[in-house]
């Protein structure tokens, strides 16, 4: 049986998870990682994605997170997310509303620099939109 | 010499006034009571955000990859102010002491030959602030439409500052905000955003200083997380502000409310006594009157 740690995810409204957990699963930039107990200190952001949590009891729970970084210590791990909430209450229409945003921006958008970040942003959106919609 | 019906109209008229007062007061002390909620419920957020960047602003230290919006531009010659006021006003002096504080920091900064820039955010700040330094204000930022205060709408503040840090229209930027100490007291503040100045370590009992894994690198992640950071900054301070406006706001309402009850109770004492002077009056009219028979 694996070991329990603390897991935090935080979004600047409200702290929306704080417990013991015995798995997460957060989407990193450079792909997803499972962290478990005892994970070697990492500081990774994160893309917009699906935070899978599993509880200390078994509990399994789900919630959308846009962007953030999570910051990993042996005994817990806490996620500041720039926004998140639970996969049931996630809306539809705020993803595309986002992809709408994002596509405006690259329109105004000057340096190619600022042109690849914005397109990254877009592509993980839509990859984050197909992984949602057929839920 | 008010009649009788003046006065019984005035006292109707202050007792009106009253209702209204008491009825703001208690809409505030409701909206101040959410207003903390929400700001508690940021906490967190912002608390483990500097505690992060502490940690990280470390592993770089003094490192030429640091990023520009937490170096400078290595001059202090354009500065950028930010206001957060209130949208509305009858709430004491909660949006003047920020607007006094502004503008001090203006005229000393104007003194010595720097350049400055305005940025209102809330319409009352920008009514104050228009009078004298109307060719400063760049910008404004318009939150009346807004119910509740949301990240996103720090966001779009925040991203507006880096825009414009990143065409090189300022070398500094200070926000301006009213710190929530109590419901009686708010603390006008100045806060530097940019050149960001590193919280300092705090010493963490979970051993912080262990050695981390980056992913992608210590300066990207940095790169990525300071202009995050003055979002946070403004979210929390956009926050602060509406807990304090809505104290002054309770306070005041509530000395309004006191005074109109003295109001009445002297308008009343005067009613009573003339009415009694115009009793004694009709009443030696009628005895003279009968007197004289």
């Amino acid at each position: 049986m694996a070991d329990n740690f603390n897991f935090e995810l935080v979004s600047p409204e409200r702290l929306l998870v704080s417990g013991s957990v015995s798995e997460v699963v957060i989407p990193a930039t450079e792909g997803e990682m499972t962290v478990m107990a005892n994970h070697a200190p990492t500081m990774t952001t994160i893309k917009p994605g699906i935070v899978t949590v599993k509880f200390a009891d078994g509990r399994k729970d789900r919630y959308v997170v846009f962007g953030g970084f999570a910051d990993i210590v042996p005994t817990g791990c806490t996620l500041l997310a720039e926004s998140a909430v639970h996969v049931d209450e996630f809306n539809r229409d705020d993803i595309a509303r986002r992809v709408e945003a994002a596509r405006a921006d690259l329109s105004t958008a000057t340096s190619d620099e600022q042109k690849f970040g914005i397109e990254t942003y877009l592509s993980q959106l839509t990859t984050l939109q197909g992984a949602i919609l057929p839920a | 010499m008010p009649s009788l019906k003046d006065l019984k109209n005035r006292i109707a008229s202050v007792k009106a006034t009253q209702k209204i007062t008491k009825a703001m007061k208690m809409v505030a002390a409701a909206k101040l009571r959410r207003a903390q909620e929400a700001a508690e419920a940021a906490r967190p957020y912002s608390q483990r955000m500097s505690a992060v960047l502490a940690n990280i602003a470390q592993a770089v230290g003094q490192d030429d990859s640091a990023p520009r919006l937490m170096t400078g531009t290595g001059k202090d010659q354009v500065h950028l102010l930010v206001v957060c006021t209130a949208e509305r006003g009858l709430c004491g002096g909660f949006n003047s002491q920020i607007a006094r504080l502004a503008r001090d920091h203006t005229r000393k900064l104007l003194a010595s030959g720097k350049t400055v820039k305005i940025m209102c955010v809330g319409k009352k700040g920008f009514d104050i602030l228009r009078r004298e330094f109307a060719s400063l204000i760049i910008d404004r930022v318009d939150l009346r439409e807004v119910k509740r205060i949301g990240f996103s709408n720090a966001d779009q503040i925040g991203r507006k500052v880096i825009g414009l840090f990143e065409k090189g229209e300022f070398d500094v930027c200070t926000l301006f905000y009213s710190e929530f100490k109590s419901v009686i007291a708010q603390i006008p503040t100045a806060l530097q955003l940019v050149p960001a100045s590193a919280p300092a370590a705090v010493a963490d009992t979970t051993g912080a200083t262990a050695i981390y894994d980056y992913e992608p690198d210590a300066s990207a992640i940095l790169g990525d997380l300071i202009p995050r950071n003055i979002s946070v900054q403004i979210f929390r301070a956009l926050l602060e502000n509406v807990a304090g406006e809505m104290g002054a706001k309770m306070s005041a309402m509530d000395n309004a409310t006191r005074n109109a009850g003295e109001m009445i109770n002297k308008l009343t004492l005067n009613y009573n006594r003339q009415r009694q002077a115009q009793i004694t009056k009709e009443l030696i009219e009628i005895i003279s009157g009968a007197e004289a028979l």
